[in-house]
């Protein structure tokens, strides 16, 4: 009993680094015994920190053959070591399950041994699960970099997602902190997984009963703030990955210090780049759901996100030429892009009007931020005004006027020495 | 004219049943319960039909498709008297000019209609997250849940699939009734007062399955465990579990 207490604190605590939580995009159905997946993906709970639980995040072991500097479970860290067994595993996993605690497993290890080894164990642990337990809930496994295409395909046929972090965004910035590590070794199982996907679901067009393949596809990701990439590179990874391999997700944590005998890091005491994950969540939004380029929202002459503006509103300053939109005769998109108006909005803007021109009334209790939206559009009784008003100036009301949840977090406004 | 029911969905519908054959689009239903009969109240008593309900939901279906009707029904969980009677104005337009009305968001009768779905359908998914189940000794799992919004029959079907192999209770006390599922059957239970307090106690008389207390104690063990402290926001903490619910989550409780 205690035993295995003080392995889950030490195994949850040393997995928490991995950001995801995801349970969507996987429809796993009960086929006579337990559980299912839930399209939508479900929270269970939230910690303090305000991030969702959905999944019972452990390693397997936090043993490890590596010496990733940033790495909590890194092998000169000097950190309790634990490892569960696959039974332990399996009862703890069935049990949060069956009283409704979790949507599932997310399933990572430290390396020991080797890849296949470790991977090896992995697979038994998800096998007994789907096979033994007849258990249908969530399952997000780690892929290990280098473990054999066998075991890596057959991984794939129990799991709903899989996943392989990055960890840095550049080769460069791997190479300083994890010499032992390359971002080949990342790509080439991400594409594998990614054609055998591909194949698979080929095939079951053809014929009737394939089995799924990683029905809720791959994510990865990376750690920002732990050496000095610029915004635009991040992103640019991003991008590229989304789309050679179909990705789901692309996860950004902000580098919470954990070494402090690397002076290449920042030292255990500064706080987590929060703001900066968080402009880099919205510009994968942008670019994902928003009909976002990458070149308008990141370029060679605006290389870094502002902190202060979330990307978007940061683009329409930049562009005034384009504004402000008339929402009773725009199109979709271009109401999609006023600051302030999401996709929701967007839509029930564009279907209201068919009813008779929107005025301002109607259109604020349609969930947009008026606030921010009011300098980028017109409705139809917005009064005629001579001359726009200065994209500066409209910066600095919205920020006086709003209400950012990072405003005691920003430097207060400086004194310009001219 | 009020038009005075029993409460219940049928009896909703049932009144709009009849202001289309009275000929009354401007009838507000209420409840017997809510109904105060005054000197300006003019109420008539709408007895409940389920063929008269049944007549309009067949013409709402006509219009709208199966899915998009029980969108009223969702909207009458919310016991919002308000959105009953926006509810009502709508059945009445969209039987006059058609199902477009419902996209019709200028309107502040369908505005609110489709917020208040929005708030049941949050309520729903957080009933399908919030619910904890504990076992009892001889193998049944229970939970005891508060909703804002009379969301069970909206979640039925949902821990029916998930948990089809356990015998599970979930029991709402707020609205004193629970639904039981034993061997592929879901069915509404009504308990007697011993033994809803039997459930809700602490000190409880159900003996609990041996374990159930090791994995409770896991289960803080582990929500305590995966909090990443210098990441603390207690704001975004609480709006996503908001006060009202931490009773009923072990996460939560000391």
């Amino acid at each position: 009993m205690e035993k295995i207490e003080e392995k889950l604190k030490i195994l949850a605590d040393a997995a928490k680094y991995d950001v995801s939580c995801s349970s969507s995009g996987s429809k796993r159905k009960n086929t006579g015994g337990i559980g299912d997946a839930s399209a939508s993906g479900i929270c269970h709970t939230y910690t303090e920190d305000g991030r969702c639980v959905s999944l019972l995040k452990i390693l397997l072991t936090n043993h490890c053959i590596y010496d990733c500097a940033f790495c909590v479970s890194r092998r000169s860290n000097d950190v309790k070591r634990a490892a569960f067994t696959v039974e332990e595993v399996v009862d703890l996993t069935m049990n949060f399950y069956r009283r409704n605690y979790i949507e599932g497993l997310f399933l990572s290890s430290g390396i020991f041994k080797n890849a296949d080894f470790t991977m090896e164990r992995l697979l038994r642990i998800v096998k007994k699960l789907r096979t033994e337990e007849r258990y249908n809930g969530y399952i997000h496994l780690k892929t290990i970099p280098g473990a054999s295409e066998e075991l890596i395909k057959e991984a794939g046929l129990y799991a709903d997602r899989m996943s392989i972090n990055l960890e840095l965004p550049t080769e460069a910035g791997l190479k300083m902190l994890a010499p032992e590590k390359d971002h080949d070794s990342v790509r080439k199982p991400l594409a594998f997984v990614n054609q055998q996907k591909q194949a698979f679901k080929a095939e079951s067009k053809l014929i009737k009963h394939v089995p799924t393949f990683v029905p809720a596809g791959q994510s990865t990701q990376m750690v920002i703030g732990a050496t000095p990439e610029t915004d635009l590179e991040i992103m640019g990874v991003a991008n590229s990955f989304y789309k050679d391999y179909k990705l789901k997700r692309v996860y950004y944590s902000g580098y919470v210090p954990v070494n402090n005998t690397s002076s290449l890091l920042p030292q255990i005491g500064t706080t987590p780049p929060l703001i900066r994950e968080n402009r880099l969540y919205q510009t994968d939004w942008l670019l994902r759901f928003y009909g976002f380029q990458l070149d308008e929202l990141l370029n060679t002459h605006h290389q870094q996100l502002d902190l202060d503006i979330d990307p978007k509103l940061s683009w329409a300053l930049r562009n005034p030429h384009l504004f402000p939109v008339d929402i009773n005769t725009a199109d979709f998109n271009a109401i999609l892009r006023i600051p302030g108006v999401g996709k929701k909005s967007a839509l029930k803007v564009v279907q209201a009007r068919k009813f008779g021109r929107l005025s301002e009334y109607q259109v604020r209790k349609m969930g947009i931020d008026f606030n921010r939206a009011k300098f980028f559009m017109r409705c139809a009784d917005t009064p005629f005004s001579l001359g726009a008003l200065s994209m500066a100036s409209v910066k600095n009301r919205i920020l006086r006027e709003g209400n950012s949840k990072y405003k005691r977090m920003m430097p207060q406004a400086q004194l310009s020495l001219f | 004219m009020y038009y005075v029911f029993d409460g219940s969905y049928a009896g909703f519908m049932s009144c709009v049943f009849e202001s289309f054959e009275r000929k009354e689009p401007g009838a507000i239903p209420v409840t017997e319960l809510d109904f105060q009969p005054g000197l300006f109240q003019e109420g008539r008593t709408v007895q409940t039909d389920l063929a008269k309900m049944e007549r309009v939901l067949r013409g709402l279906r006509k219009q709208l498709g199966d899915q998009k009707v029980l969108d009223f029904f969702r909207a009458f969980l919310s016991e919002d008297r308000k959105v009953w009677l926006s509810s009502f104005h709508i059945i009445h337009q969209i039987f006059q000019a058609g199902p477009a009305v419902l996209t019709n968001y200028g309107d502040a009768d369908v505005l609110y209609f489709s917020q208040t779905l929005h708030k049941v359908s949050r309520e729903r998914h957080r009933m399908k997250a919030f619910t904890r189940f504990q076992k009892s000794a001889d193998g049944l799992f229970f939970a005891i849940i508060e909703p804002d919004f009379n969301v069970l029959p909206l979640v039925s079907g949902f821990f029916k699939n998930r948990y089809a192999d356990q015998r599970w209770l979930i029991y709402d006390v707020k609205r004193r009734y629970g639904l039981l599922h034993e061997e592929g059957y879901v069915s509404e239970v009504q308990l007697t007062a011993p033994e809803k307090d039997a459930l809700t106690d602490k000190a409880a008389t159900i003996t609990l399955d041996e374990r159930d207390a090791q994995f409770e104690l896991l289960w803080k063990q582990y929500f305590k465990s995966t909090n990443i402290e210098s990441r603390r926001n207690m704001k975004l903490h609480l709006q996503h579990v908001p006060r009202r619910y931490w009773k009923y989550l072990p996460e939560k409780q000391g």
